[in-house]
């Protein structure tokens, strides 16, 4: 009953796999990706290549701090576009969406609840975070019922969304710029009160360790429950102590970052410890839009890989017609997309209002082309089916590396632009070169 | 060997696309352990006339029957909750994820809380494919890396999985080489034997002589007519799909001039 070529095994169950030699083979039994793993490297090139230039100024507590901070709302917004460009559509209205929730935010904080509940109120700071989301959600299944339902392409229902969403966040404040937030919503931005302290950072980073452990116990689980393939011991013992220890570095060299001068003395003084001479070290710890963005995530790789929904968003990017046979409500799961695309523009508006303590009407311009090109560079790909959210988050994470490299070196705005878009087209290209080497 | 009650009838079936009449009145029935036959030439409404089977296309009138019973098929949901099952010449696959999540598309085994159980959808995979093809082993690779054998096979496993009655195959072997159509229609046969029913659409009229124990033609949207494979032979067939006259009604010169 030989069906192929293939007759190495002819068992149900899969014999032990030949060894293989070799960084290739090392790889293979890792099982890790190596399209992730390639990204990670071209990130440590452009991290070193910067430190370098800079004659040591990148690689610094303080600037990686900054820069996690500033890749957080892109971060979070191309999390939500890697399923909308894996289903074959798009959102370019993401930058103006952002822009008239944060005026719905920022009126509801700055001007209207105050009114009702009265300035500084506690419930202030979550209903406004909660209305965000909601508007965000709204327009965004408001899109995705046009897009799904009456047919019209994405690409022109979302470039409509451009000019109508922006235009309601010029109308609704007439321009103005919307200020102050409430205090506990700038939280939400970071700064230096809006971080988790140093102790606090050591307890994330101890629980994340925690959960790649059970990660890998449970695949190991799953693995024996049926009689697979078990990944060998040491192989699962080095993805768990590499993983740590990534999570550990990148929290004990955040953890370097020490609140500036008077914002230490403040501290010093609610807390009652004396001032010493040499002044002192508290490290401000990770910031609240950090664990946001990376909670997010977590969240949006779990929906894209272990829900239906996810499922069914790759297999419409793979075979529109395929899935529709196989009884997928793919219009239905199309419009979800662009609804829990509008919710995580909800959430970073969020950030990017709290971080500003203002609204700016026009807040988010051309955020759609950096939330897309983090997508497109971290992996996704337009032709549908192929994408991953941390490929995205490393590819918010690369180009703001970039911009905020190019801005250590004193380059130009235009020049800046010129490299991104450069970068950009270069990423995309090597990635189109290599998939079509491996068809072959 | 065809007694009791056909596993599908289709009762006058039509099918409009604006004003073109792919199907007219057509009735056609299937009993199980049996394989039917249903050819005829590009347009002929072979592949419209079982999708309205299949659930992807909306009949305008006509009664489909399901064990005697009358069903309304209206999508692909449906037909499968009667256990009809469709392999699509496309073969209806998503490219770009693996042969399980393929499998059970639409379908998938959940575990608590409904998430994904990935491990049991294998399972189950490896299950059904160590009976189907055992040479098989790339669960974990998206589909397009597999030959068309491999696809095919996958396609197949999944209508077995499923404990299809009624199985549809929409060219099964157009896109195979001569080993792996073989292999196919072996395991044909093997369906055929635990009292599954096909249909089976093919160009190929030796794949219908081969297989099928009745023939349906059909010719421009109409039924030409069904009939027992035993009775005719590969010429008075062609007469059926090509000038549309039945075994008793075509002369010798007409079945001379099918060569010329």
């Amino acid at each position: 009953m030989a069906i192929t070529e293939e007759t190495k095994s002819t068992a149900a169950q899969p014999a032990a796999p030949p060894r293989r030699r070799g960084v290739r083979g090392l790889i293979r039994t890792l099982e890790v990706d190596t399209r992730l793993l390639s990204m990670v490297a071209a990130l440590l090139v452009i991290w070193i290549g910067f430190h370098i230039l800079s004659g040591g100024t990148f690689l610094t507590p303080r600037n990686l701090w900054n820069l996690s901070v500033q890749t957080s709302v892109v971060a979070i917004m191309a999390t939500g576009m890697v399923l909308i460009i894996v289903s074959r559509n798009i959102d370019l209205s993401v930058g103006s969406m952002l822009g008239v929730v944060a005026m719905v935010m920022a009126l509801l904080q700055a001007e209207i609840l105050p009114d009702i509940l009265g300035f500084g109120h506690p419930a202030i700071w979550i209903i406004a975070l909660v209305a965000g989301v909601v508007v965000g959600a709204l327009i965004g299944l408001f899109q995705g019922f046009i897009v799904a339902y009456v047919g019209v392409p994405a690409f022109i229902v979302t470039l409509g969304g451009l000019l109508v969403w922006r235009g309601f966040a010029w109308a609704s404040a007439s321009g103005r710029t919307v200020a102050p937030m409430d205090r506990t919503f700038q939280l939400l931005g970071g700064g230096s009160r809006g971080t988790i302290g140093g102790t606090a950072s050591w307890i994330v980073a101890g629980l994340a360790c925690l959960g790649i452990v059970y990660v890998l116990l449970n695949g190991r689980r799953q693995r024996r429950r049926f009689g697979f393939n078990l990944r060998p011991i040491w192989a699962e013992v080095t993805i768990g102590a590499i993983g740590s220890a990534s999570v550990l570095a990148a929290v004990w060299f955040l953890n370097r970052y020490y609140m500036p001068e008077n914002v230490a003395r403040a501290y010093a003084e609610d807390n009652g410890i004396a001032w010493p001479e040499g002044g002192l070290d508290i490290p401000l710890g990770l910031a609240i839009p950090v664990l946001i963005a990376i909670g997010t995530a977590i969240v949006m790789t779990f929906v894209a890989n272990r829900r239906r929904f996810g499922r069914y968003v790759f297999a419409i990017g793979g075979n529109p017609e395929a899935a529709a046979l196989g009884g997928i409500k793919t219009l239905r799961t199309t419009m979800m997309t662009f609804m829990l695309m509008g919710a995580l523009v909800g959430v970073a508006s969020a950030v990017q209002v709290a971080r500003l303590n203002a609204a700016t009407s026009g807040l988010g311009t051309l955020a759609e082309l950096y939330v897309i090109a983090a997508a497109v560079i971290g992996g996704t790909s337009f032709a549908g089916g192929i994408g991953t959210i941390p490929g995205a988050v490393l590819g918010a994470l690369v180009m703001q590396s970039l911009q905020s490299g190019m801005v250590l070196l004193g380059v130009d705005a235009p020049l800046q632009d010129i490299v991104v878009g450069i970068v950009l087209v270069a990423a995309v290209s090597v990635d189109v070169y290599f998939r079509r080497r491996a068809e072959r | 060997m065809r007694e009791g009650t056909p596993l599908v009838e289709m009762r006058d079936m039509n099918v409009s696309f604006g004003g073109v009449h792919a199907v007219r009145d057509v009735s056609i029935d299937l009993y199980p352990g049996e394989i039917l036959g249903l050819v005829g030439g590009n347009g002929a409404g072979k592949s419209t006339l079982v999708k309205t089977l299949s659930g992807a296309q909306k009949a305008d009138s006509g009664q489909i029957y399901i064990d005697g019973k009358p069903v309304s098929i209206t999508s692909p949901r449906d037909a499968k909750a009667l256990g009809v099952e469709t392999i699509y010449q496309t073969l209806a696959l998503a490219e770009n994820i693996d042969a399980p999540a393929n499998m059970f598309l639409g379908r998938e085994l959940t575990s608590r809380w409904g998430n994904l159980d990935d491990g049991a959808m294998e399972d189950a995979a490896r299950k059904v494919m160590g009976r189907l093809n055992p040479a098989f082993e790339n669960f974990k690779v998206p589909v397009e890396s597999l030959s068309g054998g491999q696809r095919q096979a996958v396609a197949i496993a999944k209508a077995v999985q499923f404990n299809a009655r009624i199985m549809i195959m929409d060219e099964p072997t157009a896109a195979l080489g001569p080993a792996e159509t073989e292999q196919v229609r072996a395991l044909m046969r093997q369906l055929k034997q635990e009292g599954i029913g096909i249909i089976l659409i093919s160009h190929d009229i030796h794949d219908v002589f081969d297989l099928a124990d009745r023939i349906s033609v059909m010719l421009q949207g109409r039924l030409v007519g069904t009939v027992d494979r035993k009775d005719v032979t590969m010429d008075e067939v062609l007469a059926m799909i090509i000038i549309g006259k039945l075994p008793e009604e075509v002369t010798t010169t007409e079945l001379e001039q099918l060569h010329g």
